[in-house]
């Protein structure tokens, strides 16, 4: 596995080797069936939204609707007006969305295409019937990654359908950022317990972890609805959840109609968690519920228990900066040495974040955005680690260099779970710590002589 | 149902009538359009149908891009070169191992199956363009790795803004010293994946066929469009090596650069996937005299039928006699396996919609579990894999073909090499053993439904139409069809089993899809108490 790569770094300028990020597009797609009754359409060749289709399939297991403007080499050269009006006539005629959200693709975006003008100029045709919504997102590749993707759209559905309508409503927006459909559930559930009215938007619970019941629902009952969005505009504040995902909406809001956005980390793990309850508790100003209270001490006991598997072991950590972000804060406060700490995205914050967090603990760790895998492995093989954490493409380097490996982030393409179980919250910070002492636990089970097996452990 | 039918339909409607049904959801210029797509197969057998023409926009369809076809398909399973994607990361991404074509390295060592290489572009290259960066890549993957080859993939925003990538790999060939060839593959070219397969076959037979003469010993073949998705390849390769024939190269899954660039002095080249390398088939038996045959391993009677074929070919007793016994052999023991199986398979439907050829081929295994197809569809097929090749030159290049180059081929002057006498080649043209396809459609039951690149609403209607008792198709339309409560087969990955060739491998496919078909879970979608008169309260209030 992985067996061509050496130890020794060259500097490279120009090849990518082993990416840990994809393209804004897909992101964008995710995001987009966060909304109920919409119909995500990709405004390019159709080879990229069926790849976006077919990988966030094979994360979810679950069917992913999408539509695409199909491209031709004329449409590549002379513009793709005319297909985006085909499409959206098609469309409305026959899936009947509520919502269509347009992005664009790499190609789209080299052309020029207005969406806008099309979009209104299709309007204006009556090629979209009275009631029903387009938006749309800019998402090129060649910036950011599938997390801006999805930031874009997240900021499109602020952007395109907030209003204010009349006072500041009894409730707070919550962009819960590029996260399961089972995290988005459990964000809900927090804020459901302590009291707090929010729209959560975007909203992937009961879109993309619907039950099998024998019927298939082009448009499953999940998804936050547009009332909800043109509710934000009124809302009291917002409450951005990463912010590589997540400012960008919260932003919008504030700018448009002065609604504070308070931007927090994603609430993964423990030290994240306390910071986002504390925050909802400023808006109810009152402590949570003794149940929460319960489930964070549940997790405290689950830490103190286990410290000795924990302490001083080297983990190395990849994947979407505000995951790994708060993850790596999470491993250190496991008492772990998160000493490679790595991101496909770029920029510069995702840095400064986790140097801060591993100061005092890990001074010397290896911190890079914009990087890749082979990098990653590269630097394992010159100094191995005791953990590897993230998503299903660092199986290989486990398996390469036999290091105990928890998947975490997206993709999660070999394993179920993550559509059902949080890993946000308290609740998600037990599912995080049984999932890592799991794999440091077998590994010691494996590696120990017979005479020291433990039975206790 | 219609009363005409002179066969009595145990399953789904009439065929014309749901084809009326299917397009009455659609605008009228897309029912038009698609209407052409959608055929029932007719009592002679004599159907035309329209494929390969573009996708119409706004439709929810399978198909992929130009891009997917070469780089994913064609080249990128060639395992011991380095493949390097110029565009933004995705399209390199999503090509990254989601194929299962397996490969094992050679003696060399080298192998780069399990890494993504890209100029993961950024905004100042789309801007001022890519080349420059592409070329540094290219350097560096040279440093890095030292390989023997590498090639360059175009995708849409890098043919945009004006990249050469054939002229770059041109260029770095002679700064480097080792081949280094670019397709032009962008995404929007042609109208699916297949325009993709073309753009691969003419770069693989420009700068790799042809390179190494080393005639092979004894009977050497090699196998055209088997990709070795979950392992095909090597059950294949078992089977005819137990007959005395070895594979000289594969195209291209357990691909090697080496053995490709010495395929032209093979036997005889026997194609599995005819829409992804025909035109490979073909120039090969122009420059150097390799005629090729349509084989089919999927399916226990169909390899048999592959293994006479080539039997015939070779026309040589002993070869011959030992085809002879391991067909014996492997097919008692493939049918004592299947048996249980079969039993429990047996007169169930199923519908296909997958790929260039495997909607075809897949055929040929299910009639040996006995189960019955009822609608078949290739996603990116052209006329000549459903109507077969017979109507090739009827089949005029459109707009969105042009600008797929073919290759202008002569005989080597010193290389070719004709296998077999003229002759020969005509008795075994007439006999159909080779140079002959004859499609899909013909062998399908008069009556089944054939819909060319399918759509999620045609497919959904089929669905509710027909319920056929299993669906095989991709990862996009799989969970739509579990969803329903129908078992789903994906036959572009395999739901991640096989290998499903060859007679190991059909016994494999028995297996799996008696568990698919038969397995205990869908038995609790409906849950007992709906399947029950309702109870009676224990604790209810008195009404
Ligand atoms: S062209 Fe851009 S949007 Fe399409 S797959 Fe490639 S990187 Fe993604
Ligand atoms: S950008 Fe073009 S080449 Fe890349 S996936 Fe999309 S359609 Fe294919």
């Amino acid at each position: 596995m992985l067996d061509m790569t050496p130890v020794e770094t060259i500097e490279r300028q120009a090849l990518r080797i082993n990416p840990a990020k994809t393209c804004q597009p897909i992101g964008a797609l995710y995001a987009a069936l966060g909304i109920h009754r919409c119909l995500p359409h990709s405004h390019g060749s159709q080879g990229c939204c069926s790849y976006h289709r077919s990988h966030l399939t094979r994360h979810f297991k679950e069917p992913i609707m999408a539509s695409t403007s199909s491209f031709t080499e004329g449409a590549a050269v002379f513009g793709g007006a005319a297909n985006l009006r085909q499409a959206l006539k098609n469309i409305f005629h026959i899936y009947n969305p509520d919502v269509v959200a347009v992005h664009t693709t790499c190609l789209s975006e080299t052309i020029g295409d207005d969406i806008p003008s099309i979009v209104k100029a299709a309007r204006d045709e009556g090629i979209i019937p009275e009631g029903k919504h387009v938006i749309h997102a800019n998402t090129p590749s060649y910036v950011g990654s599938h997390v801006t993707g999805f930031a874009n759209m997240a900021r499109a559905m602020a952007e395109l359908f907030a209003q204010r309508n009349g006072g500041a409503k009894d409730q707070i927006n919550v962009v819960p950022g590029f996260v399961e459909p089972s995290d988005m559930r459990e964000i809900k559930r927090i804020l459901f317990e302590m009291g707090v009215k929010a729209v959560v938007f975007p909203d992937t619970s009961d879109v993309l972890d619907a039950p099998q019941t024998g019927r298939h629902a082009f448009y499953p009952k999940g998804g936050v609805t547009v009332d909800s969005l043109i509710s934000t505009g009124d809302s009291r504040m917002t409450f951005s959840l990463g912010p590589y995902a997540s400012e960008e909406a919260g932003k919008i809001l504030r700018t448009r109609f002065e609604i504070p956005n308070k931007v927090l980390d994603l609430p993964v793990g423990i030290g994240a968690t306390d910071r986002f309850i504390e925050a909802v508790m400023g808006v109810t100003g009152t402590e949570p519920p003794e149940a929460m209270m319960d489930d964070r001490g549940r997790l405290v006991d689950m830490m103190t228990d286990n410290q000795q598997y924990f302490y001083g072991k080297r983990a190395a950590v990849f994947g979407d900066p505000d995951h790994v972000v708060s993850m790596t804060e999470f491993l250190r406060d496991l008492g772990m040495q998160p000493v490679y700490v790595v991101t496909g995205t770029p920029g510069r914050r995702f840095e400064t974040a986790v140097k801060g967090i591993l100061a005092q603990a890990v001074p010397d760790a290896k911190v890079k955005a914009f990087s890749d895998l082979f990098e990653l492995h590269q630097w394992i093989k010159k100094e191995p680690v005791d953990l590897l954490v993230g998503n299903t493409y660092g199986k290989f380097i486990a398996r390469a260099e036999d290091i105990p490996f928890v998947r975490f982030g997206f993709p999660i393409l070999d394993r179920v779970g993550h559509g059902y179980f949080p890993c946000v919250g308290y609740r998600g910070g037990m599912r995080l710590v049984e999932k890592i002492l799991g794999v440091l636990q077998d590994r010691e089970d494996r590696d120990s002589p017979d005479h020291s097996i433990e039975l206790v452990m | 149902m219609h009363q005409g039918s002179d066969e009595k339909r145990e399953h789904g409607p009439d065929p014309a009538q749901f084809v009326e049904e299917v397009v009455r959801d659609y605008p009228a210029k897309v029912a038009r359009k698609r209407l052409r797509h959608i055929v029932p197969v007719s009592p002679d057998g004599q159907c035309e149908i329209q494929a390969n023409v573009r996708t119409i926009p706004g439709i929810i369809t399978q198909r992929g891009c130009c891009y997917a076809g070469c780089k994913g398909v064609v080249i990128g399973p060639i395992a011991d070169m380095v493949h390097i994607v110029h565009g933004p990361i995705g399209c390199s991404y999503y090509t990254w191992m989601t194929r299962r074509n397996q490969a094992k390295p050679r003696e060399d060592g080298q192998y780069y199956l399990d890494y993504c290489f890209s100029t993961d572009m950024q905004e100042d290259a789309i801007v001022f363009g890519g080349e420059k960066k592409l070329k540094a890549a290219i350097r560096e993957a040279h440093e890095i790795f030292r390989p023997k080859a590498i090639s360059i993939h175009a995708t849409c925003p890098a043919g945009l803004i004006g990249d050469d990538v054939v002229r770059v790999g041109d260029e770095m060939s002679k700064e480097l010293g080792i081949p280094v060839f670019g397709f032009a593959c962008e995404g929007y070219k042609g109208v699916s994946q297949s325009a993709g397969h073309h753009i691969a076959n003419n770069g693989l037979f420009k700068h790799v066929v042809g390179r190494k003469d080393i005639p092979p010993d004894g009977y050497a073949v090699n196998m055209l469009g088997e990709y070795n998705i979950g392992g095909d390849a090597w059950e294949i390769e078992r089977i005819l090596n137990r007959c005395g024939i070895s594979i000289l190269s594969t195209f291209s899954g357990n691909g090697s650069f080496d053995e490709i660039a010495r395929s032209h002095t093979a036997n005889l080249n026997i194609i599995q996937c005819h829409r992804s390398i025909n035109y490979m088939a073909e120039m090969m038996e122009t420059k150097f005299g390799v005629p090729w045959l349509k084989g089919n391993f999927i399916g226990i009677k169909a390899t048999s039928k592959t293994l006479w074929k080539i039997a015939r070919f070779f026309e040589d007793p002993a070869l011959t006699q030992r085809i002879e016994a391991v067909i014996m052999e492997e097919e008692a023991q493939a049918g004592v396996e299947i048996a249980p199986y079969r039993g429990r398979l047996a007169g169930k439907t199923v519908a296909l919609f997958v790929g260039g050829s495997r909607a075809h081929h897949y055929q040929d295994l299910f009639k040996d579990l006995g189960m019955k197809v009822i609608a078949a569809g290739y996603e990116f097929a052209h006329r000549d894999d459903y109507e077969g090749r017979d109507v090739l030159p009827f089949l005029k290049v459109d707009a969105d073909s042009q600008n797929i180059e073919e290759l202008k081929v002569d005989k080597d002057p010193e290389r070719y090499r004709p296998r077999i006498d003229d002759e020969k080649r005509k008795r075994l043209m007439a006999e159909g053993v080779i140079s002959t396809y004859g499609g899909m459609m013909p062998e399908m039951d008069k009556g089944a439904v054939v819909i060319d690149d399918i759509s999620h609403h045609e497919l959904e209607k089929l669905i509710e139409r027909f319920k056929p008792d299993l669906i095989c198709s991709g990862i996009k339309d799989k969970y739509v069809i579990e969803k329903w409560g129908i078992p789903s087969k994906q036959l572009h990955n395999y739901d991640y089993g096989g290998p499903y060739a060859g007679y190991l491998g059909a016994v494999n496919f028995a297996r799996d899809i008696d568990m698919r078909v038969n397995g205990p879970a869908w038995g609790f979608i409906t849950p007992p108490w709906k399947k029950k008169p309702i109870l009676e309260a224990a604790f209810g209030a008195a009404a």
